[in-house]
């Protein structure tokens, strides 16, 4: 009993760690420019069918990841210079649908090059599986965690202690006011996308081994990171932490206890409960409109 | 006309409007003044309905109106103008103000859809009126023109002829000459004489201290939250604790002549 | 709003049009296209309604068209019911639905609108998927013929037809709306709420009956689209439907009853103009949208109003 409810509660940190990188990506981008990118996803299967393209072509495993995430980092990039940038005061649907076309210009790219197969990736340091507390762990399990809390630690020091990272902080709650104190709020918003796409990626690569990756994995992965963000509170960084280790661990259980087949309906469900019942999410700020 | 005893609302810990009391008969102009966060504006949220108070009673024409949503103070005769702009900029000017009309052409989504007859001609009657009241206002120049291509002078009076076009009974105007450079006030403040003068009650909240003596009946001051005063323009002028909280000496010296 | 012709005229222009398609050709193939255009165009003059005017969001609007395709779908083969009924029965459930989730998910505004609705249409297309006893599955189903009366509705010739005999309904409806004061109210909400409420609009009630209305004719046309083709896979209740049927009224125009029927045009024919890429569908397809929305973000039908309108001086 207690063995199987760790083995779900595990295998729900796992996914949800992975949500939690993908909704800080979200969250970042959404700070600096009020921009829902929904390309978010895409950054996530990049991560993972990168790598795996290159592991392929021979490279060592380190050196695949570092050139996947770059990969990432620079479709991020282009997504802001070639599309964001331009649609400077778009509405809300107008950047909805730009940000599903990039996606759709990413996905298409990879299917192209690489095809519709699903892949695996091999695990950083092999499968042999561990137990504990009865249930059982696999090392990548480690990893990801292991992973994950870097990350986000690398992120409160970047935000809390570099100069750089202040001024995103800033850029996110008044653009025009750390424009007028000098900041490059355009190189900002290309960082805060590089960032995104660095974050998603690193996801994706380090879940690749545990599910299966290919070209079309981004929708869902995006959507549950999306629901995820939104979950915790849309911009609010330890929200997004909340949010997907949650949003991961309410599928899992769903997944064991309820229905393996309505695992994916569960965060649509969860989302809908919160913004019927907390539309700020579970961190956010309440807000009243000022007429 | 409007009777307010006891009004107080609550934001979080702060009291925003604390236990006011006034009245403002019929006809007449009653300005709301006070300094900055005095509460002017959450008084007129209060009365108009966008926000509902914590405690006390709104008595427009006999009648507890104090939490009601502002589409029924609409259908009771009360209609506001906004300090920030709520003009729908998505819309032509007429448009605009035929919007505010829109309770006198009761009908609804499906008859619309079916076109039943007399409505082309309702619908020509009320862009008459529409245009007619963009004179009235002084906007008759912008009578084709779309919202967004209207300036901010323009705008203001926009939403007053929107406002108007519901023929309410009591006006609302929230700092109608904000943003605006001093022939403009002039303007506005014939404008508010001429409505007064066809017989609406108009109560607003300004800041230009010219505008508010030479125009109002009666003054009500407000100071964080609270009423400080409320009398005729001299009255209140006279009042040292008005002066001391926020009027300076040689506004109150130009009234007195 | 400036128009390039008088609403009337508009509309006899499209009847116009409607007209002549069959005149000019008899292939099977663009007959088909056509019958498809003005049923995508249908549901996106109700979209547009709920998007374009009113101002709100759907992104899972495929969903009430899903459940409209697979109420016929079901209540046809396991349960014996006759078409039209199943129809009429499917359009029931979504007014329904829609009437019971619009008022909470109509309060949100912006992204979490978005998000709401996106959530409402991938649970609604995760059930299709999952029934698979009563709907076939990611395999999908076989659906029967439409009978009216008795009749069955076979043929290109009358499913055009009566199509383009509805579209024309359509239309013609949503410019009165338009024209109304309860279609002014609609954009009045779409440009300042509390202005609406302040003129006596009551904002939620008509976001409400906007809503449930774009729904219900998506449903219909769901269930006549299952009748038509003969098959349905739960892709048709699916994100990227709701996306096509979006971008639909976004690329055609915002706010413009002719636009929308512009956009169900372009996006209909473009899967097939794209064909030719090989693989490369999507890119190009992404790529349009992404140009379209930078470049033209109001729409393609109001972007050449303005054209014309500066030529005409």
């Amino acid at each position: 009993m207690l063995a199987q409810f760790l083995q779900f509660l595990f295998s729900g940190i796992t996914m949800g760690l992975t949500y939690v990188l993908a909704a800080l990506g979200f969250s970042i981008i959404y700070n600096a420019s009020g921009v829902i990118n929904f390309a978010q996803g895409e950054f996530i299967m990049l991560g993972g069918m990168a790598t795996v393209a290159l592991t392929a072509l021979g490279l060592p495993l380190p050196a695949a990841i570092a050139v996947a995430v770059g990969i990432a980092v620079s479709a991020g990039l282009l997504v802001q210079k070639l599309a964001i940038e331009r649609a400077r005061n778009a509405s809300v649907v107008s950047l909805i649908i730009i940000t599903i076309g990039a996606s759709l210009v990413i996905r298409g790219l990879v299917q192209v090059a690489l095809g519709k197969d699903s892949h695996a990736l091999k695990a950083f340091s092999g499968d042999a599986p561990l137990t504990l507390l009865g249930a059982t762990l696999l090392p990548q399990n480690l990893w990801v965690v292991a992973l994950s809390a870097a990350v986000v630690a690398g992120l409160s020091w970047f935000f809390g202690r570099t100069l750089t990272g202040k001024a995103m902080l800033a850029t996110s709650h008044n653009r025009l006011a750390a424009n007028l104190v000098g900041i490059n709020t355009r190189n900002i918003l290309l960082l805060a996308f590089g960032l995104a796409a660095a974050l998603g990626s690193v996801a994706g690569i380090m879940v690749a081994p545990i599910t299966y990756t290919s070209y079309d994995i981004g929708v869902m992965f995006g959507l549950k990171g999306f629901v995820a963000a939104v979950l915790g509170g849309l911009g609010n960084s330890a929200g997004a932490v909340l949010g997907g280790l949650l949003l991961g661990i309410a599928e899992a259980m769903t997944a064991g206890y309820i229905s393996s087949s309505y695992k994916d309906a569960m965060p649509f469900v969860l989302i809908l409960l919160v913004l019927f019942f907390m539309p700020r999410g579970l961190l956010g700020a309440n807000v009243t409109e000022r007429v | 006309m409007l009777a307010v005893n006891h009004l107080s609302i609550s934001f979080g810990g702060v009291k925003a409007v604390r236990d006011v009391s006034f009245s403002v008969a019929e006809g007449q102009v009653h300005a709301v003044i006070g300094p900055n966060g005095a509460g002017k504006t959450t008084m007129f949220n209060l009365l108009s309905g966008v926000y509902k108070p914590s405690s006390g009673e709104i008595l427009f024409r006999g009648e507890n109106v104090a939490s009601m949503p502002p589409e029924q103070l609409a259908r009771r005769g009360m209609s506001r103008t906004f300090q920030n702009l709520q003009v729908c900029m998505n819309m032509s000017a007429i448009e605009n103000v035929m919007v505010g009309a829109h309770l006198k052409l009761n009908q609804g989504m499906f008859q619309a859809m079916c076109r039943l007859p007399g409505l082309r001609r309702r619908d020509a009657a009320c862009r008459e009126e529409a245009a007619r009241l963009m004179d009235f206002v002084g906007a008759g120049a912008y009578v084709g023109a779309h919202a967004s291509q209207m300036p901010y002078g323009a705008l203001k009076r926009l939403e007053i002829a929107r406002a108007l076009a519901a023929s309410p009974a009591m006006l609302l105007l929230d700092e109608p000459a904000a943003g605006l450079n001093n022939t403009e006030t002039g303007e506005i403040e014939k404008l508010i004489r001429k409505i007064a003068d066809s017989g609406v009650t108009v109560l607003l909240v300004e800041h230009d201290m010219k505008l508010v003596t030479s125009i109002s009946d009666r003054i009500l001051v407000m100071d964080h939250g609270s009423r400080l005063a409320d009398g005729t323009p001299l009255e209140v002028c006279a009042n040292p604790e008005v002066i001391a909280a926020y009027l300076g000496a040689s506004v109150t010296a130009g009234v007195m002549q | 709003m400036k128009t390039l012709f008088s609403h009337g005229a508009g509309l006899a222009i499209l009847a116009a049009v409607l007209l002549a398609v069959p005149l000019m050709t008899s292939n099977a193939f663009y007959l088909d296209l056509a019958i498809r255009i003005a049923i995508n165009a249908i549901v996106a003059i109700g979209l547009n309604l709920l998007i374009g005017y009113a101002g709100q969001i759907s992104l899972g609007h495929a969903g009430f068209l899903g459940i409209g395709a697979y109420s016929s779908a079901v209540l046809t083969t396991h349960f014996g019911f006759p078409p039209l009924l199943a129809m009429l029965a499917g359009a029931a459930a979504v007014a329904a639905l829609a009437f019971l989730v619009a008022r909470p998910i109509l309060k949100l505004k912006g992204h979490y609108l978005a998000m709401a609705t996106l959530g409402l249409g991938i649970i609604i297309s995760i059930v299709i998927a999952n029934e698979a006893g009563y709907t076939g599955g990611p395999d999908g189903m076989p659906v029967p013929a439409l009978t009216v009366m008795g009749r069955e509705v076979t043929g290109d010739a009358t499913w055009y037809a009566l199509v383009a005999l509805l579209l024309i309904i359509v239309a013609w409806a949503a410019q009165n709306l338009i024209d109304a004061p309860a279609g002014r109210a609609l954009q009045a909400i779409h440009g300042s709420e509390v202005a609406a409420r302040v003129a006596g609009i009551d904002v939620a009630g008509s976001k409400v009956k906007i809503f449930v209305l774009s729904a219900v004719l998506a449903s219909l046309m769901g269930s006549l689209t299952a009748h038509y083709v003969g098959f349905l896979t739960p892709g048709q209740a699916g994100f990227f439907h709701s996306i096509e049927l979006m971008t639909m009224v976004v690329v055609g125009g915002m706010a413009s009853v002719f636009g929308s029927i512009v956009g169900a045009a372009l996006l209909t024919l473009l899967p097939q103009a794209l064909s030719a890429f090989e693989g490369w569908e999507t890119v190009v397809f992404g790529a349009i949208l992404m140009i379209t929305m930078i470049f033209l973000p109001a729409g393609l039908v109001p972007a050449l109003r303005l054209r014309f309108a500066k030529g005409g001086r």
